[in-house]
């Protein structure tokens, strides 16, 4: 998987910056936060009872640029800035809203990425351009019934057959991808190469042969996660992603990078907002005659809350700023991953408890936290899979 | 220049310090178990480890505060928690206050021979009755005839029991009245200071611990250091600054078992091959690598603010916290990788282990840590 070397004695590195964010930054977070409070966060209650979002948040995000930061101007973006769109998802994270937020990811930081790095002058044209705008939705499809992390394992089938592929096979939990207009696939073309022989394809969701339909879940409620059913569904030649067969498994374990980090970037901060609304809670609550909050047991519980939280963005800030400076980063990405599910689950786990009866009742979002926060150690590559990868980069 | 964390500079530093660490002090670990020799502290001053980023006036490297973390960092490598603790104190904890609140005089008295070796250095906080609540200190020192009188006593002093130079607070009074916390430099051979005891120890036996008694213990009045009434002020900060120190080298000292540990699993075999490739000491380690990684990157951002000058005591009280937490749970699960031969004598492991277990305590507890994190939450 990686040449890289973890071991404990493994340092900052000498030749890269420790800062992040520039002014520019700090300004586009004001920018995002401010979007947040006024067009995502008065609305999130009502979505989450509904169970749904406008698919006009996505042209929102377009118009205002906030889909854009990873790729160039030539494409309507104005980066390529992983720092900036760090920025973002922390921003987006503060919504309170595990769906929406998977919804964008799955956009933006798949979809969107997969186009980018891969795709051809055309493929990009016609389908990342408009995605940038957030006029087309996309999602980014792997997982299946009887495989995940072990993309080896994925049992759909791209037939060549004269100029075009013919897909079959089903795959499931695709965040997006029940509204999705165009999904990126990872089916077999050599089934008998391997990992060698898995492609990429981008397939519009107006396909004959390809239906999907939405999953329900214990959290994320808001997002369209869905199941995609591809029954003779033939693509042209020109869907296959970058136009190269075999390719598929290395472009996604290079994309997984990003998409774990993003993932930690968003734990990191779902938990400090999760932390927040339970010590605003704290200080309301009395019991005793007195503040929850004030109360020893609950103030030390809350130091070590806030103590893991800023531990485990330290970790993956580290993990950041390797990746944007081009240094290999496998085990420590795949380190903020874990840290930050586990950190967010914890930390909304305890958000419940210090509600006390309130925070088992739907009224109340301490459960959504807490449900959304259960998604962290499974989606991405469970906690297991992170393990292992770790202890893979430690030679073991 | 965008700033980096470590520059090649501190990369040569680091080589050096573990030079020094792994070939002149690890050698001697075991033999020195429950005492190691004066000649360390001389030694480590020749090389210039004990002055880094003190003035170079007084013998100082004048260097900045990434060159401590490195001293930090690397002079656990000596397998003895006991010796990288003694310099500790000696380099960053008791000599701290000399050089920020110190006069010219008293930098020259007791900062250089300090940073050359030549004296050895104490802290004097901890009493019987009171630690981490500083406020509450029972030791006096009285205004009487142009000197200062002090009486009381001080327990759990690291480098005590051969110290020539101790940094003390006090609670100052004069005419009859509280004159609030003021710190002093106390020779150790003045009349009236008695080393009653050294302290037997779980873990850090090699370094000295001493309770000291002062008995109408008479000093100049030259001997105050700092602002008299702004002693507890002044011993704050040296905590903030003793606290981040302590995170850095717990971080170190479980980044150093796990190293050794993974290089045992991978050589130690069970049922016929390595235990490393088993799924669930796999698992452990990678536990153990991504903690390791969060505390040090977590120290480091921490130490990074507090060199731009910023007072980040929130940061500080987390770091020292979670690293003596993690640190502790780490030498743990090694010693368990180890099994049998982790909780032999002669394993550095068991030793590592008794070590860490005082940086839950030393340098203010656990819990002082989370009244403090608490506190600063609005709690």
């Amino acid at each position: 998987m990686t040449d890289q070397v973890w071991f404990p004695d493994k340092f900052e590195p000498a030749d890269v910056p420790y800062e992040l964010f520039t002014e520019d930054h700090r300004a586009l977070r004001k920018s995002v936060k401010a979007f947040v409070e006024k067009e995502m966060t008065p609305n999130v209650e009502r979505w989450e009872q509904e169970e749904d979002f406008p698919r006009e948040l996505f042209t929102r995000l377009g118009e205002l640029g906030f889909l854009g930061m990873k790729f160039p101007e030539s494409h309507g973006g104005s980066g390529p800035d992983y720092v900036a769109e760090a920025v973002i998802i922390e921003e987006l994270a503060n919504s309170g809203s595990g769906g929406v937020v998977a919804d964008i990811g799955a956009h933006k930081d798949l979809a969107c990425l997969y186009l980018y790095n891969f795709g051809d002058d055309k493929q990009r044209e016609r389908w990342l351009d408009p995605a940038i705008r957030g006029e087309i939705l996309g999602c980014f499809a792997v997982t299946e019934p009887g495989a995940g992390s072990d993309v080896a394992g994925i049992q759909t089938r791209a037939a060549k057959d004269g100029d075009s592929y013919v897909l079959n096979g089903s795959k499931i939990f695709i965040t997006n991808g029940a509204w999705c207009d165009f999904a990126i696939v990872a089916a077999k073309t050599d089934p008998a190469a391997g990992s060698s022989g898995i492609s990429l394809f981008v397939v519009d969701a107006e396909t004959p042969g390809f239906t999907r339909h939405r999953m329900k879940m214990l959290g994320w409620r808001t997002s369209h996660t869905g199941e995609l059913v591809f029954d003779d569904c033939r693509v042209s030649a020109d869907c296959l992603l970058g136009g190269q067969a075999g390719q598929g498994f290395y472009q996604i374990m290079q994309n997984f990078q990003w998409e774990r980090l993003a993932m930690a970037l968003g734990q990191s901060q779902g938990a400090v907002r999760t932390y927040e609304m339970a010590k605003k809670y704290s200080l309301e609550r009395k019991a005793f005659g007195r503040e929850i909050g004030h109360f020893q047991v609950w103030r030390h519980r809350f130091a070590d809350m806030a103590t893991k939280i800023e531990m485990t963005r330290a970790l993956t800030y580290h993990a950041l700023r390797l990746f944007v400076h081009g240094v290999p980063c496998v085990a420590e990405v795949s380190m903020a991953k874990y840290l930050s599910s586990e950190t967010a689950f914890k930390t909304a786990d305890e958000a419940v408890q210090v509600h006390g009866g309130y925070g088992y009742m739907m009224e109340f979002s301490a459960q959504r936290a807490w449900r959304d926060a259960r998604l962290g150690p499974i989606g991405g590559g469970t906690t297991e899979i992170m393990k292992d990868i770790i202890g893979k980069t430690l030679g073991l | 220049m965008p700033v980096t964390f470590f520059t090649p500079e501190h990369d040569a530093l680091r080589a050096s310090v573990r030079r020094f660490a792994e070939d002149e002090l690890a050698p001697h670990a075991d033999e020195w178990e429950e005492d190691f020799p004066d000649w360390v502290f001389k030694r480590a001053g020749e090389l210039g480890f004990l002055g880094l980023t003190y003035p170079v006036e007084y013998g100082g490297q004048g260097a900045d505060y990434f060159s401590t973390i490195v001293f930090a960092e690397e002079i656990g490598r000596c397998n003895n928690g006991g010796v990288a603790l003694g310099l500790a104190v000696q380099s960053d904890m008791a000599t701290t206050p000399i050089n920020k609140f110190g006069t010219h005089e008293q930098r020259e008295k007791y900062l250089a021979p300090c940073i050359a070796g030549d004296k050895i250095a104490c802290l004097g906080i901890s009493e019987p009755n009171a630690g981490s609540d500083v406020m509450n200190i029972e030791t006096t020192a009285t205004w009487d005839g142009g000197e200062w009188v002090i009486n009381g006593r001080k327990i759990f002093i690291t480098n005590g029991w051969r110290a020539h130079v101790m940094t003390l607070v006090a609670k100052t009074k004069r005419d009859g009245q509280p004159a609030g916390h003021s710190l002093f430099l106390i020779d150790t051979d003045t009349p009236g200071y008695t080393k009653t005891r050294k302290l037997d120890k779980v873990g850090m036996r090699s370094s000295d611990t001493a309770e000291i008694v002062f008995e109408d213990c008479r000093v100049p009045a030259d001997a105050l250091l700092g602002t008299e009434g702004e002693g507890f002020k002044h011993i704050m900060w040296e905590l903030q600054g003793e606290r981040l120190i302590g995170a850095l080298a717990a971080t170190s000292g479980a980044a150093r078992m796990l190293e050794m540990t993974i290089r045992y699993a991978k050589e130690r075999e069970a049922f016929g091959r390595p235990i490393a490739s088993f799924q669930a000491i796999r698992h452990k380690i990678a536990e153990m690598a991504t903690l390791v990684t969060a505390i040090r990157e977590f120290a480091h951002y921490t130490a990074y603010r507090w060199n731009s000058g910023e007072y980040v005591v929130r940061e500080i009280s987390m770091a020292k916290l979670i690293s003596g937490e993690i640190g502790c749970q780490i030498a743990d699960e090694c010693l368990q990788i180890f099994g049998g031969a982790g909780y032999s004598s002669d394993n550095p492991i068991q030793r590592g282990w008794r070590d860490m277990r005082v940086n839950r305590i030393g340098g203010g507890t656990d819990e002082i840590m989370r009244e403090i994190i608490g506190k600063m939450e609005g709690l």
